[in-house]
């Protein structure tokens, strides 16, 4: 990309897990019927005050100190003034001056390998808008003010980026962490962690360029794509020797190109100011305390130890830090069986593929890490083969029951006693004294019929390694 | 700092206001006349004052996450000027996206 440099900042808008909206006693259930969860004050009624939803304050805190930023001791909400049908109070209320994650933080991410620091400039707590419906009703919009009132985070980065690999990386760890926090469910599909990216190019050493936001994108892929889009698009302006203009734009997946959104109101105004409805917000240090103490180990943490203490590779580790949920049902899963590989190797497997199937998050998993745990104990002690663990786990995910159920309504015990095998192989050579003599002139692979043959008598329920031994002593007696 | 007809123009955009070319005239004098009381407050000495952004020295209460609301959408829309499945209705506001 000859000698331009990429510069990005994102803007992550993070919806905070609560029951109730951030200044108002209304349910924030998503789905729900248009307009069911808007009370006066979500309305914009005058005469209305909010008050602040105490739980927010802990997740902030939290996010601050797991990114290494000043806490904002005393916070102050302002109004960010703007008109849209939406916004029918005719602000947001947001925080400007004093946020409640202050500067000092960053964030490590890693793309070919390479470990890169990305800088947080400010965290801080704002109200969500309504929605507007542009295209159901003739020469109306249509306002549906659910959303209206509910808590955001809204982290800030330096412009620290370079690409759009880094941006990606950035944005994907970032929703890693706010998950592993506990302090939003990532959903992106429904809106609850949302990506605004501002680009902007320009020669090194030389200042930065006029930026454009890419708003609102909901897959990280898309993040990508459209990023990559606006770079070119950008390099092209200048180098036939226009200018970038300061502009929100949009991207469209299936043209994989961006768009103006609209014309340029002329350079946002928002006229912010102090909310006299609300009074500062102050954090006391035991606050601060209290939730450092509370702090979960995070995902960077969670790797090395995986990797270190339990063998695992990084790959492995990598994926089975995906979520917290995932996270949690291995270590659960490692704590009841001591079995950290072959541990990863179920999570890996058979449950992800199940889960995969039926579309389910691992914390909906119809079989628990204690149930599964059990499973791995009856082929750890012989009970069962791993072929019929495979067996017993489908029919645990379809409901019936416990290993130790299915292993006995369905007659699944592995058959280890010696003496019946030693029956069953002597059957099988007896049946098959062409194969022997093969066999015994040469032909090695003879083993594996042997093998399948007493597999099949004992109706797949002899142990298999036992088999083979069985099966070779008998064949060089012969 | 004087306020020309063109930034009550600006303003009354952002507000979505409509202001007329005469009536511009007339706020941008009593803007003006807000920002020369304004003035005169600038020339107090301040140096040694912290900024304050409340007038009262109290925090904010806090409020339980707990519902405390119950669906009222009839009621509510019942006085709205227009509304239909649900949703309230105003003249569309932007442009074709």
């Amino acid at each position: 990309m000859q000698d331009w440099e990429v510069v990005i900042g994102l803007e992550i808008h993070a919806q905070l897990t609560t029951h109730t909206k951030i200044f108002s006693g209304s349910p924030i259930a998503y789905g729900a019927e248009p307009n069911s969860q808007a009370n006066l004050l979500d309305l914009g009624m005058p005469g209305q005050l909010p008050v602040l939803n105490k739980a927010v304050i802990p997740k902030a805190i939290r996010f601050g100190l797991a990114v290494g930023a000043n806490i904002g001791r005393r916070s102050v909400f302002d109004r960010k003034n703007y008109f849209y049908p939406d916004l029918p109070k005719g602000y947001q209320t947001s925080q400007f001056t004093y946020p409640i994650v202050e500067d000092g933080g960053s964030l490590d991410i890693e793309v070919d390998g390479q470990t890169r620091r990305i800088g947080i400039t400010r965290a801080h707590l704002e109200e969500d808008a309504g929605k507007s419906i542009h295209d159901a009703f003739p020469g109306m919009t249509g306002v549906d003010l659910n959303r209206a009132g509910t808590p955001l985070l809204e982290i800030v980065s330096e412009p620290d980026m370079r690409s759009a690999q880094e941006a990606v990386a950035y944005a994907r760890k970032m929703h890693e962490l706010v998950q592993f926090l506990d302090i939003c469910d990532g959903n992106m599909q429904e809106g609850s962690f949302r990506v605004d990216s501002n680009v902007s190019i320009h020669k090194p050493g030389t200042p930065f360029g006029t930026r454009a936001e890419l708003k609102n994108i909901n897959s990280f892929r898309f993040i990508e794509q459209a990023i990559e889009f606006e770079i070119e698009r950008q390099i092209e302006i200048v180098e036939s020797g226009g200018e970038v203009i300061q502009e929100t734009r949009l991207y469209d997946p299936e043209r994989n190109e961006t768009r103006s959104m609209r014309e340029k109101e002329e350079a946002n105004d928002y006229r912010y100011f102090p909310c006299p409805d609300l009074l500062p917000v102050v954090i006391e240090q035991t606050d601060i305390d209290q939730e450092a103490r509370a702090m979960p180990e995070l995902p960077d943490a969670k790797r090395v130890r995986y990797q270190e203490n339990w063998g695992l590779s990084q790959e492995d580790a990598q994926m089975l830090t995906a979520s917290r949920a995932m996270a949690d049902y291995f270590e659960t899963l490692v704590d009841l069986t001591g079995e950290a590989k072959k541990a990863a190797n179920w999570v890996m497997g058979d449950l992800s593929k199940a889960l995969n199937q039926d579309g389910l998050t691992i914390d909906r998993s119809p079989v628990s890490a204690k149930m599964l745990a059990g499973l791995m104990a009856r082929v750890d002690d012989g009970t069962i083969s791993g072929k019929m663990a495979k067996q017993v786990f489908a029919a645990m995910w379809a409901g019936e029951g416990h290993a130790d159920d299915v292993i006995e309504a369905k007659g699944l015990k592995q058959i280890t006693d010696e003496g019946a095998i030693g029956e069953m192989v002597d059957r099988v050579l007896a049946e098959h004294p062409d194969q022997v003599a093969a066999y015994q002139a040469g032909q090695e692979k003879m083993l594996g019929f042997f093998v399948g043959q007493v597999m099949k008598a004992s109706k797949g329920q002899a142990n298999p390694a036992q088999v083979n031994a069985v099966l070779k002593a008998r064949l060089a007696q012969a | 700092m004087a306020i020309e007809k063109q930034d009550v123009a600006a303003i009354a955009r952002l507000s979505a206001l409509s202001v007329g070319e005469e009536e511009a005239g007339q706020v941008a004098g009593k803007l003006n006349h807000i920002l020369d009381v304004l003035e005169t407050m600038q020339s107090v000495e301040t140096d040694q004052v912290e900024p304050m952004s409340h007038p009262l020295d109290q925090v904010q209460r806090l409020r339980e996450d707990r519902v405390t609301e119950t669906d009222q959408r009839e009621r509510y829309q019942r006085i709205a000027p227009a509304a239909e499945k649900g949703l309230y209705l105003v003249p569309q506001v932007i442009e074709q996206v």
